[in-house]
C-alpha cells in the first residue's frame, strides 16, 4: 500500500470505530501555554464497557477528559458522544472531577451537592420540587451516604466527600460516566462501594471511563484500558492493550520491571 | 426627627429616596452574595473606582451640548460605559499578560480613579462646575434627589434584583464547582461576565446614593455578615438581602435629616455593626458561640477521660481534669472517686468497651462514624442493637459467634 492508500484505509478503521462509540475523540490536542499536555490523541470507547485511563502524574488524563467535555477548549481535535458534539449530548453525560476544584467552605449542604446534578434538567426558571429531593436522597442512598444529607460539605471525609461527587453524577441520568480518579485516597471499603457502584451503571448498559492510577486493580475493575502520557500509547481490552510493554512505554523508567510483570496481565 | 426619618414622616420625597435606597440595599446585598461566592469581591472596587471618569466624561458632553450636566440618567450611562472599559482592560490585562488577577484589578482602579479626580478638577474650574455637586458621587449624598431620581434607583434595583434571581442556580453552580459547571454545559465565562454586568449595573444605579468608594461595601458587607448566619447558599441570600436593604433604609433615612452627612459612610457604618454582631453572636459560626462550645468540650473531654481513668484505677496527673471531676462531685481532692463518681465511671468504661466493639464490627461501621469519644453510645443505637453488643462483648474476642 502506498502511504495515501494506508492513511485513507486507516481513516476508514478509525470511521467505523467510531461509529458505535459512546465517546469518540480525534486528533486532541490541548496544550496550556506552548507544551502540549495532550497531542494528537485518538480514543474510542464503545457503548457499555468499562475503560480505565492509565498513564504516569501528568500525563494529560484530566487534560483528555477536561477537553472531551469541553471545559477547557483543544488546541485541534474534535469530541463526539453517542455519536454527536459534545455540546448537543450534554444530557448523556456524567463528570465526575479530581478533587481539587471545590471550595469546601462553599455554604452548601451535601443533598444541595446533589441537587446541583439535576440543574440541567431544571433549567433557570424550573421550581425544584419534592420529587427532586427524593431523587437525588436516591443517589445518595446508592452511594451509601443518606445519613449525611443535611451536613456541610466541608465537614466531609475526603472519601464522603468522593462519594457525594459521584452521587451527583449519578442524579445527572447519563449514559456515559466520566470520572477523574475516583479512587484517589478512599479507603478500601469506600473504594468497594464506588467500584459497585459503577459495575452496577455498566450492568444498566451505561458506559463509565474512569481515571485510575492503581495498577493492580485494572483487570478486576476494568474491562479495557486506554494508556497515555502525552500522546496515546495503548488502546484495547486489558488482554491486549495492558502488557508490560505497553505499561513501560507510559511509563518509562519509573516503574520497576519486576514490578510491571506483577501488576500487569500476559507477563 | 431620627424617628420621622425612620419612620418615613419626612415627605413624600425622602420616603422615595429611603425606600429605593433600601430596595437597591436588597438588591446589592443578593448580588454580592455571588461576587464572594465566586471569590472576586475585589473587581467590584474596581468596577466602581472606574466609572468616575465616565461621570466626568458625561457631564463634561452634556454640558457642551446645552444641558446642565446633572441628569442622573446621563451621568449613569457614563459611568457604566467607562465601568465597562475599566472591566475589559482587567480582563485583557489577565488573558493576555501575565499579570495576576489582582495586580491587573489595582492598576485599573487607581488609574481610572486618577483620570476622574483630573476631570472633576477641570469641572470645577468650567463655570457651569460650581453648582455641578459631583463630588456627591464620591461618598454619596441623597441631598437635592429629585423624584424621578428616585424612581430611577427602585426601579434600577427591582430589575437587578430579579435578574440575580433567576440566575441564582447556575451562578452558584459555577461558584462552587466552576469545572462540573462547564462540563454540565453552562457557560462559565459568560456567566461569569452576566454576573460582572449586574454588579456593574448596582454600581451605576447606587453611585449616587452610596457614592463609588463605598459602594463595594454594600456589595460584600452584606455576603460576609449573611455567611455567619447560614450554612446554604439560600439561607445566605436571604440574610444578605435583608441586610443590605436595612443598611440602604436607615442610610438614606439619617441622611435625609443631616444633609450635610454624606450617605455612604452612613452605609457602611450600618453595614460594620450589623457585621460585628454576627461575628460576636451568630450561633454556629460566631466567635463566642465558638469559644463557648470548645470550653464546653474541652470540659467533656476532661470529664471523660477522668473518669475512664478513674474506672481503670489509673491516677490522674492533669490539675484541670481533676479540678472538673471534683467540682462535678466524681472525685475527691486527693482523686480517688466518690460513690457517685465511681458510678459514673462504671458507666463510662461500659459505654466505651461497646463502642469499641461496634467501631470493631462490619455491621455498626455506620453507627461508628458517630464516635467521637463524648456521645453516649445509647443515643446513637437501639436497645436491641446494644444487646447485641453486650452479647459481642461477652463473647471472647476472636472467636467467631
Ligand atoms: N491549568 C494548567 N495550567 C498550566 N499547565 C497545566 C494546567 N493543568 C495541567 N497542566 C499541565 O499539563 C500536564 C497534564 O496535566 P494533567 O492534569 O492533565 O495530568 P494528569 O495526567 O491528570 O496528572 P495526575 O495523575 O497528576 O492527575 C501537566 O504537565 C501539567 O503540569
Ligand atoms: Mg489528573
Amino acid at each position: 500500500m502506498t502511504p495515501l492508500e494506508l492513511a485513507t484505509s486507516n481513516g476508514a478503521r478509525l470511521q467505523n470505530a467510531h461509529a458505535g462509540a459512546a465517546l469518540a475523540i480525534r486528533g486532541m490536542t490541548v496544550s496550556y501555554g506552548q507544551k502540549p499536555a495532550v497531542f494528537s490523541v485518538d480514543m474510542s470507547v464503545p457503548v457499555g464497557s468499562m475503560t480505565a485511563i492509565i498513564g504516569p502524574n501528568g500525563a494529560g488524563k484530566s487534560t483528555l477528559l477536561k477537553a472531551a467535555l469541553g471545559v477547557i477548549k483543544p488546541l485541534a481535535g474534535t469530541a463526539t458522544v453517542f455519536g454527536q458534539p459534545v455540546a448537543d449530548a450534554r444530557a448523556r453525560i456524567a463528570y465526575v472531577p479530581q478533587r481539587a476544584s471545590v471550595d469546601w467552605d462553599f455554604p452548601t449542604r451535601v443533598l444541595d451537592v446533589v441537587l446541583m446534578g439535576l440543574y440541567r434538567e431544571l433549567g433557570l426558571l424550573g421550581r425544584l420540587r419534592g420529587t427532586h429531593k427524593a431523587k437525588a436522597m436516591d443517589c445518595l442512598a446508592r452511594v451509601g451516604m443518606q445519613d449525611f444529607a443535611s451536613r456541610q460539605i466541608g465537614q466531609l471525609s475526603g472519601g464522603q466527600q468522593q462519594r457525594v461527587f459521584l452521587a451527583r453524577a449519578l442524579a445527572q441520568n447519563a449514559d456515559l460516566y466520566l470520572l477523574d480518579e475516583p479512587f484517589a485516597g478512599v479507603d478500601a471499603a469506600t473504594e468497594k462501594a464506588i467500584i459497585d457502584v459503577l459495575k452496577s451503571l455498566r450492568a444498566e448498559g451505561k458506559t463509565v471511563v474512569a481515571v485510575h492510577h492503581d495498577l493492580s486493580t485494572v483487570a478486576d475493575y476494568f474491562d479495557r484500558v486506554f494508556l497515555i502520557n502525552t500522546t496515546r500509547v495503548a488502546e484495547g481490552t486489558v488482554e491486549e492493550a495492558f502488557t508490560p510493554q505497553t505499561l513501560q512505554e507510559a511509563y518509562g523508567g519509573r516503574l520497576a520491571t519486576g514490578q510491571l510483570g506483577q501488576t500487569a496481565l500476559g507477563a | 426627627m431620627l424617628w420621622h426619618a425612620l419612620t418615613l414622616q419626612l415627605g413624600y420625597n425622602a420616603t422615595l429616596v429611603t425606600l429605593g435606597a433600601m430596595l437597591l440595599g436588597v438588591a446589592a446585598g443578593v448580588t454580592g452574595t455571588f461576587l464572594f461566592l465566586r471569590k472576586r469581591a475585589l473587581v467590584s472596587d474596581a468596577i466602581s473606582h472606574a466609572t468616575l471618569p465616565g461621570v466626568g466624561m458625561a457631564f463634561i458632553i452634556m454640558v457642551a451640548l446645552g444641558g446642565d450636566g446633572r441628569s442622573l440618567i446621563g451621568l449613569m450611562l457614563g459611568s457604566a460605559a467607562s465601568a465597562w472599559i475599566g472591566l475589559l482592560c482587567i480582563g485583557a490585562l489577565t488573558r493576555r499578560t501575565r499579570l495576576a488577577e489582582d495586580a491587573a484589578i489595582g492598576a485599573v482602579l487607581s488609574v481610572f480613579f486618577g483620570i476622574g479626580i483630573v476631570f472633576l478638577t477641570f469641572i470645577q474650574t468650567m463655570s457651569e462646575g460650581r453648582q455641578a455637586g459631583l463630588e456627591g458621587f464620591l461618598l454619596g449624598s441623597t441631598a437635592g434627589m429629585l423624584y424621578s431620581d428616585a424612581m430611577i434607583i427602585a426601579v434600577g434595583g427591582a430589575l437587578v434584583l430579579a435578574a440575580v434571581i433567576a440566575f441564582r442556580r447556575p451562578l452558584s453552580a459555577v461558584a462552587f464547582d466552576p469545572e462540573f459547571a462547564a462540563s454540565s454545559g453552562l457557560n462559565v465565562p459568560r456567566l461569569d461576565l452576566i454576573m460582572m454586568g449586574l454588579v456593574m449595573a448596582i454600581t451605576v444605579v447606587g453611585l449616587k446614593i452610596v457614592g463609588l468608594i463605598l459602594i463595594v461595601a454594600l456589595l460584600i458587607i452584606p455576603a460576609v455578615t449573611a455567611r455567619f448566619w447560614s450554612e446554604r447558599v439560600t439561607g445566605v441570600l436571604w440574610v444578605a438581602g435583608v441586610v443590605g436593604g436595612v443598611a440602604g433604609y436607615v442610610g438614606a433615612a439619617l441622611s435625609a435629616i443631616a444633609p450635610a452627612l454624606p450617605t455612604g459612610p452612613v452605609i457602611v457604618l450600618v453595614l460594620f455593626a450589623m457585621f460585628a454582631l454576627s461575628l460576636l453572636f451568630a450561633p454556629a459560626r460566631g466567635v463566642l458561640a465558638a469559644v463557648l462550645k470548645h470550653l464546653s468540650f474541652q470540659k467533656r473531654v476532661h470529664i471523660r477521660q477522668g473518669l475512664l481513668a478513674l474506672a481503670q484505677g489509673q491516677p490522674i496527673y492533669e490539675k484541670l481534669t481533676l479540678r472538673l471531676l471534683q467540682r462535678a462531685g466524681f472525685a475527691r481532692a486527693d482523686g480517688v472517686a466518690t460513690t457517685d463518681g465511681k458510678a459514673r465511671a462504671a458507666k463510662a468504661l461500659r459505654d466505651e468497651t461497646r463502642w469499641q466493639m461496634a467501631r470493631s464490627r462490619e455491621e455498626f461501621a455506620l453507627a461508628a462514624t458517630f464516635y467521637d469519644g463524648l456521645t453516649e453510645i445509647e443515643g446513637v443505637l437501639t436497645r436491641d442493637q446494644i444487646n447485641e453488643l453486650d452479647r459481642l462483648i461477652g463473647a471472647p474476642r476472636g472467636v467467631p459467634v
